[in-house]
C-alpha cells in the first residue's frame, strides 16, 4: 500500500487534515491546471485534497480497480503502464512534477485502465473523486468547469498517443530512397 | 529559381571540382546503436583538414555501389577528423556499414548552408531531435560549448524510438551533468525498468523554462515530429522567424543541379537543408510537395 502521509479516503479526516489544507491551498491557487477557476471552486476541490506519498515501485492506480482518485504530481515521476502477457509491463508514458494524473474517476464506469507506478519517489496532491464527482452533480457549472480543464489534458495525450502509434523513428518511413539521412 | 542558402557558408574548397569525389579513408567505426553507427575518416592524401559548419552535409560515395547524403556529425573545431553517423537502411548505408579501418571511400561537400548560431548569440537555444536527428545537431552542442558564454540557458530535447535506439549515450551521459545544458530525453516506447521518460518529444517541452521572446529553436528529426514540435513551440510563444528545421528530400548533386531535392521554390542541398520556418511554412501543407 501507498504510504499516505495523510488519510487519502474522502470522509475520513485525518489529524493533519488542517495543517495539509493550509499547504495544499497555495498549491491548488499556482497550478496551471486550476488557473483561473472561482475561489469558491478551490475551497470545493480542497475538500477532497490531501497530500501523498509513493515509494519508488508503489502503485498509483492499478488496472481495473475502481478510480477513485485524480493526483497533481508535487515531486517525482510516475510511469504509466499496461502489462503485455509474454513481454510484461509496458511504459506508454511517464509523468513528473507539475503533471495531472487520472480522470476514470471523472468518467463511467470510474475504473482504471492502466496501472500507473512511481519509478521514484513521488509525492502528489490526491483528489477524491467520489468527493468531486458528488459536488460536480450538485454544481453542473463547477462539474463543466473541471470536464473543460480534463478534457484539455486528454485530447493533448490523446495527440501524443496518436504520434506515437505513427513510429515516426521506424524503419518504414516512406520514403523514396531510404538512405537518406 | 536558384536562391541563396539562409546562412551562406564558404567552408568547401572551391579549387575542388563540386562532383568529384575525393578519397578518404575509413580510419575508426563505433557502433551506436543496433542500426546506427559513427564513422570517422581522414584524407588520402594526408591534408587533414575539412572546414565545415554545423547543419552542412557530405556525399558519401561507396565505390560501385551509390552515393548517400549523410549530415556531418562532428565538431566544427575540430577539422582534423570528419565524423559521420549513419542509420543502416538501404543499399548504401549498409556498404558503408560494411567497410572496415582502413577502406576508402569518396567524399564530396561540405553541401548546404549551417544552423544559425551566430543568430541565436544572446538569446537561450533550445536543441530538438529526434531519432538520428541528433547527429545533425551535435556539431551545434559543440560549438556553442567551446562559446557557452554567449548563449542563455541552452536545452537539448532528444526523442528515441525506445531506449535502445538512443545514440551518443556516453556522451548524453555527459552533457546531462552539465551545470552550462539541460537535457531531457525520452523514448517513444519501453519496456518495465526504464527510468526515464516515455511520451513524444514535445512532451519535454514543459520541462524546458525559456523565455520564449528571447529563444531560438533548432529542430530536427522526422518531418512530421517537427510538424508537431514547431505547433508547440509556437504554443510557447515562438515566432516561426525563430524556429529553424533542417530539411531533407532525395538529394543528388548536392548543388541545386539535378532537382532531385526540389521543395517548393527551394532546392534543400543547396537552399538548406537548414531553413526557418516562417519561409517554408505554407509549403509544409502542401502534399503534392
Amino acid at each position: 500500500m501507498p504510504s499516505a502521509e495523510v488519510n487519502r479516503e474522502a470522509g475520513h479526516p485525518s489529524p493533519r487534515k488542517g495543517r495539509d489544507m493550509e499547504t495544499i491551498e497555495p498549491i491548488i491557487r499556482e497550478h496551471p491546471f486550476f488557473q483561473g477557476i472561482k475561489s469558491d471552486y478551490i475551497k470545493l476541490i480542497l475538500g477532497c485534497a490531501s497530500n501523498v506519498r509513493f515509494n519508488q515501485g508503489e502503485f498509483l492506480l492499478r488496472e481495473g480497480e475502481e478510480a477513485h482518485q485524480f493526483f497533481v504530481l508535487r515531486h517525482g515521476k510516475v510511469a504509466v503502464q499496461l502489462y503485455v502477457p509474454g513481454r510484461g509491463p509496458i511504459v506508454i508514458q511517464t509523468l513528473d512534477e507539475g503533471e495531472v494524473l487520472g480522470w476514470s474517476w471523472l468518467i463511467s464506469p470510474y475504473q482504471a485502465r492502466f496501472d500507473v507506478q512511481a519509478i521514484e519517489l513521488t509525492r502528489a496532491i490526491a483528489f477524491d473523486g467520489k468527493c468531486l464527482r458528488a459536488k460536480c452533480e450538485e454544481d453542473h457549472d463547477f462539474g463543466y468547469e473541471l470536464m473543460k480543464r480534463f478534457s484539455t489534458i486528454m485530447v493533448k495525450r490523446l495527440e501524443a498517443a496518436r504520434v506515437q502509434l505513427l513510429d515516426v523513428y521506424g524503419k518504414d518511413t516512406g520514403k523514396t530512397n531510404p538512405d537518406q539521412r | 529559381m536558384a536562391k541563396t542558402p539562409e546562412r551562406q557558408i564558404q567552408t568547401r574548397d572551391s579549387s575542388v571540382e563540386p562532383m568529384q569525389p575525393v578519397p578518404f579513408r575509413v580510419e575508426r567505426v563505433k557502433r551506436e546503436t543496433y542500426d546506427t553507427f559513427t564513422q570517422q575518416l581522414i584524407p588520402m592524401n594526408g591534408k587533414g583538414r575539412f572546414p565545415f559548419a554545423a547543419g552542412q552535409f557530405n556525399m558519401l560515395y561507396v565505390f560501385g555501389v551509390g552515393e548517400v547524403p549523410i549530415s556531418i556529425s562532428g565538431d566544427p573545431g575540430d577539422a582534423g577528423k570528419l565524423v559521420h553517423t549513419i542509420r543502416e537502411v538501404g543499399i548504401v548505408t549498409r556498404a558503408l556499414r560494411k567497410l572496415a579501418r582502413g577502406e576508402v571511400l569518396g567524399v564530396r561537400g561540405p553541401f548546404g548552408g549551417c544552423w544559425p548560431l551566430e543568430e541565436a548569440a544572446g538569446n537561450d537555444l533550445v536543441i530538438m531531435a529526434g531519432g538520428i536527428g541528433l547527429a545533425p545537431l551535435r556539431p551545434v552542442l559543440y560549438q556553442v560549448f567551446s562559446q557557452r558564454e554567449k548563449f542563455g540557458k541552452v536545452f537539448l530535447l532528444y526523442g528515441a524510438r525506445t531506449p535502445g535506439d538512443l545514440l551518443y549515450k556516453r556522451e548524453l551521459e555527459k552533457w546531462r551533468v552539465r551545470a552550462d545544458l539541460e537535457v531531457h530525453v525520452t523514448v517513444d516506447q519501453a519496456a518495465g525498468g526504464w527510468q526515464g521518460n516515455v511520451g513524444v518529444v514535445t512532451t519535454l517541452l514543459s520541462k524546458a523554462h525559456f523565455d520564449p521572446i528571447n529563444t531560438l529553436a533548432m529542430i530536427c528529426g522526422p518531418e512530421v515530429m517537427m510538424r508537431f514540435a514547431i505547433l508547440e513551440l509556437r504554443n510557447r510563444g515562438l515566432g516561426p522567424q525563430t524556429i529553424h528545421i533542417s530539411m531533407e528530400r532525395n538529394m543528388k548533386c548536392g548543388i541545386g543541379l539535378c532537382g532531385h531535392c526540389q521543395f517548393g521554390p527551394h532546392f534543400i542541398c543547396k537552399d538548406g537543408p537548414i531553413f526557418r520556418v516562417d519561409r517554408i511554412q505554407d509549403l509544409f501543407a502542401k502534399r503534392e510537395i
